[in-house]
């Protein structure tokens, strides 16, 4: 089947006169180029919001202050936090989406290509504005990630630029989730039912359902913050009968979505190669599917566990404690899944693989010490401490960050035509773990201890921790550099890999030749 | 473009996703410019805004010619379809944003507010308000002017379905006459709602009343102004001699829109002029 697909590619690439060079970036309408540019601008932005998190440790490596005004501190953590999930975690998960959703359901594309490509291309007017926010006078926004009025409303031109970012973020992604629902629901190939579908693709539909969901809400809050800003009204200003926590309500309707938007392809990805190494089928594929679904619903009933501290009624506190902790019981029935997978299975340890236990692993903790934040009384006590970063770091670098590694492993074979370097690749693999622990773990300590995040100075008791922390902050963001240099090396050369690299890995896009042609599956292939 | 139409229609390279991508990042980048009196905002916004015209008229003259050419399959008009349906689901949810604003001031902040009588003494939770430190100068009842907008609006649907009846037994003119009847109605309700706000004494800064008013129907406006020049766009087609009895999503897809639009409309007359 794979040469009677070549045949076709050489066909359909003449007769679309595709141009080379830039333009073939510019113009693309082809969901794997497409889908490199999303990987591409995701890595730039990680290691430009990296570049900012070693900025944090190299203050925070001693008390007192060294190297930032603590202006510039809060505007170094508030820029990390926004950059790292639009521009890095999201980008990728839609990067991976581009890339296999149409090769695992043997479409011939996605079904809107050239809005597949506007998607692409608004996260650059939206990146522009948001560095290009660095420079203006007042500096960037430092009123942390979430924006809460009533500080956000004093903020400069600073603050618009951003608020505008995220609109314009919010459309690519708005735009960009239709199609890939659209592209699941009618482009899959005859005989794959829903029930059939890879776990990936399952979790990527989902996953674009909360952001179409999502996003709108996140667009409206922004909206009465300019308003509030710039044209009088006032939404979030007790004097004119609005109220500040109106803001956090409707922008955490958005944010706790927004958390399982950045996590749930993340399980794809791990249910895609925790089978393939375990040599064995995902075990309880339908549970997983209704895990997923159930994690999405309850996502919209526990937003306000963010706000526990800002002034609720009891009732609405007892209410979000108990739905939060709800969400634990998918989460585990997926975690279940994972370790029932590999039991007994005849596993192997490549790249991949390590990463997805490791995730597995630690995304467990993370999840745990997000059921101690559930719990009210505890949260009065760590909310806005080091307790809530180390938890939220747990879940998304050691959960979606790390899965995306291990899926840029696993089918870096299939996106280049090589085989990466399998040693410099499991290098990669324990200096990001020991390093990644090594700073976060600390932070568990310092913040049941009462170290306020968001402060570039703290009292001497913390010191030996966050030292500890800056030493592992910095070997995790050096370590990255190896995956750019083993990335980059597998691009540019390598063993040669088959079809299908993976001796356990199933599904259609291993049925295509390595690198995948421009142009696959433009007839379906039938699925039994 | 050599595909037939047994395949799915794929686009060839297209430049009109990064003239999109530039026409947004002037609109929003002069913006911000413009709200913080920087003299290069309003000109760079102007701009974006007239590349964002030329960038609609291009990009869905492009899509109009695929479609007149016969390019495209069922599966193709399956997928525009789920694709404009998910669009107003996305459309639905922004509202739904707003209106949440509006039960959460009526029925939660506002008796927070009157209960925190230390800060300001003898304020009494009551709807409309403007808050405790402003005036609220006159409000607006549902019995006037938006009740006589509900029933263009729900003309206008109606008149919608009867051209769209046309469009299916192949009778032009019907489907002309419920158009122009449409899109005449749209306008009325847009020009309506103009004159009902040079009418009101409060404004958009009239305190949390001022501000929920004017942010939901104002957006809602906004709605049906883009809404009427769709369906101009598609009776312009309809004149050029497009779509027929089955081939016609350009039509229905304006149809749905218009139809959200107006039920919109219902809850902004339950919830914002009448309870």
């Amino acid at each position: 089947m794979s040469t009677a697909t070549a045949k076709h590619d050489d066909h359909g690439h003449d007769s679309h006169g595709h141009p080379t060079g830039l333009m073939r970036w510019v113009k693309s309408t082809n969901h794997k180029d497409i889908g490199t540019m999303y990987l591409w601008f995701s890595f730039t932005m990680f290691l430009f919001a990296g570049a900012m998190a070693m900025g944090i440790r190299a203050e925070l490596f001693q008390p007192g202050l060294q190297f930032f005004q603590p202006q510039v501190f809060n505007q170094l953590t508030t820029l990390h936090g926004l950059i790292m999930i639009f521009g890095a975690i999201m980008p990728a998960f839609v990067g991976f989406a581009n890339w296999q959703v149409p090769l695992m359901i043997g479409a011939p594309d996605m079904a809107f290509p050239r809005l597949n490509n506007m998607s692409f291309w608004l996260l650059i007017p939206a990146a522009l504005l948001l560095v290009a926010s660095i420079f203006v006078p007042g500096g960037a926004v430092a009123g942390g990630w979430t924006m809460y009025p009533p500080l956000a409303i004093q903020g400069g031109l600073s603050m618009d630029m951003s608020i505008f970012a995220l609109h314009i973020l919010g459309v690519s992604s708005i735009v960009g989730s239709i199609n890939i629902i659209t592209t699941i629901f009618n482009m899959r190939a005859p005989g794959m039912t829903l029930m059939k579908m890879p776990m990936f693709v399952w979790t990527w539909l989902i996953t674009a359902y909360l952001l179409i969901a999502a996003m709108p809400v996140l667009a409206g809050a922004l909206t009465m913050m300019i308003t509030d800003r710039h044209f009088g009204t006032h939404f979030f200003n007790a004097a004119g009968g609005g109220d500040p926590v109106l803001f956090q309500h409707v922008f955490w309707f958005f944010g706790h979505p927004e958390v399982y938007i950045m996590i749930l392809p993340a399980f794809g990805i791990l249910s895609t190669i925790i089978p393939t190494f375990s040599r064995k089928p995902l075990f309880g594929y339908a549970s997983m599917v209704y895990a997923t679904t159930a994690i999405a619903v309850l996502s919209f009933v526990v937003w306000a566990h963010h706000m526990f501290t800002t002034g609720m009624p009891v009732a609405g506190q007892l209410f979000f404690m108990y739905s939060t902790m709800l969400i634990s019981v998918p989460t585990g029935v997926k975690v279940f899944n994972w370790v029932a997978t590999m039991w007994k299975g005849s596993m192997t340890f490549e790249t991949p693989m390590l990463f997805a236990v490791a995730v597995v692993f630690l995304f467990t903790i993370g999840g745990l010490s997000g059921l101690v934040c559930a719990i009210l009384p505890v949260d009065i006590q760590v909310q806005d401490t080091y307790y809530v970063v180390a938890h939220f770091h747990y879940v998304l670098f050691s959960g979606a960050a790390m899965s995306i590694m291990g899926g840029v492993y696993y089918w870096l074979p299939k996106w280049t035509g090589h085989m990466y370097d399998e040693t410099l690749g499991k290098w990669h693999f324990w200096l990001t773990t020991i390093a990644f622990n090594v700073t976060f773990f600390p932070m568990h300590f310092t913040g049941l201890a009462g170290m306020p995040r968001r402060i570039p100075d703290y009292s001497q008791q913390f010191a030996e921790f966050n030292m500890i922390s800056s030493y592992g902050a910095f070997a995790l963001g050096l370590s990255q550099l190896l995956f750019l240099y083993v990335v980059i090396k597998c691009i540019k050369g390598g063993a040669k890999a088959p079809a299908s690299p993976w001796e356990g890995a199933h599904g259609l896009e291993w049925t295509v030749p390595s690198p995948a042609p421009f142009h696959t599956f433009e007839t379906p292939p039938v699925v039994k | 473009m050599s595909q037939s139409t047994k395949n799915y229609y794929l686009p060839g390279p297209s430049f009109w996703p990064l003239i999109a991508s530039i026409a947004l990042f002037l609109i929003f980048g002069g913006f911000a410019l413009a709200l913080n009196q920087i003299g290069s905002g309003k000109p760079l916004m102007i701009a974006g805004v007239l590349v964002f015209v030329y960038l609609l008229h291009g990009w869905f003259g492009e899509v109009i010619k695929e479609s007149v050419s016969k390019v495209y399959n069922k599966q193709v008009d399956l997928s525009f379809r789920w694709g404009m349906g998910w669009f107003i689901f996305s459309e639905v949810m922004f509202f739904f944003g707003f209106f949440g604003a509006l039960f959460y001031a009526r029925n939660v902040s506002l008796h927070w507010i009157a209960d925190a009588q230390l800060l300001w003494p003898g304020f009494v939770a009551s709807w409309p308000s403007a808050g405790p430190k402003l005036v609220l100068e006159g409000s607006i009842g549902p019995w006037g002017l938006p009740a006589i907008n509900t029933l263009l609006l729900l003309t206008s649907g109606a008149t919608l379905t009867w051209a769209h009846w046309g469009l299916m037994k192949n009778n032009r003119n019907q489907l002309t006459i419920g158009l122009v009847l449409t899109i005449l109605l749209g306008f009325a309700f847009v020009l309506l709602q103009a004159h009902e706000y040079g009418e009101n004494v409060f404004t958009i800064k009239s305190g949390i009343y001022g501000a929920t008013f004017y942010m939901l129907t104002g957006f809602h406006g906004l709605h049906v102004t883009m809404g009427a020049i769709m369906l101009t766009i598609i009776l312009l087609r309809v004149r050029s001699g497009h779509f027929d009895a089955h081939n016609h999503f350009g039509f229905e897809a304006v149809a749905w829109y218009w139809h959200f639009v107006d039920v919109v409309w219902l809850f902004l007359f339950i919830f914002v002029y009448w309870l």
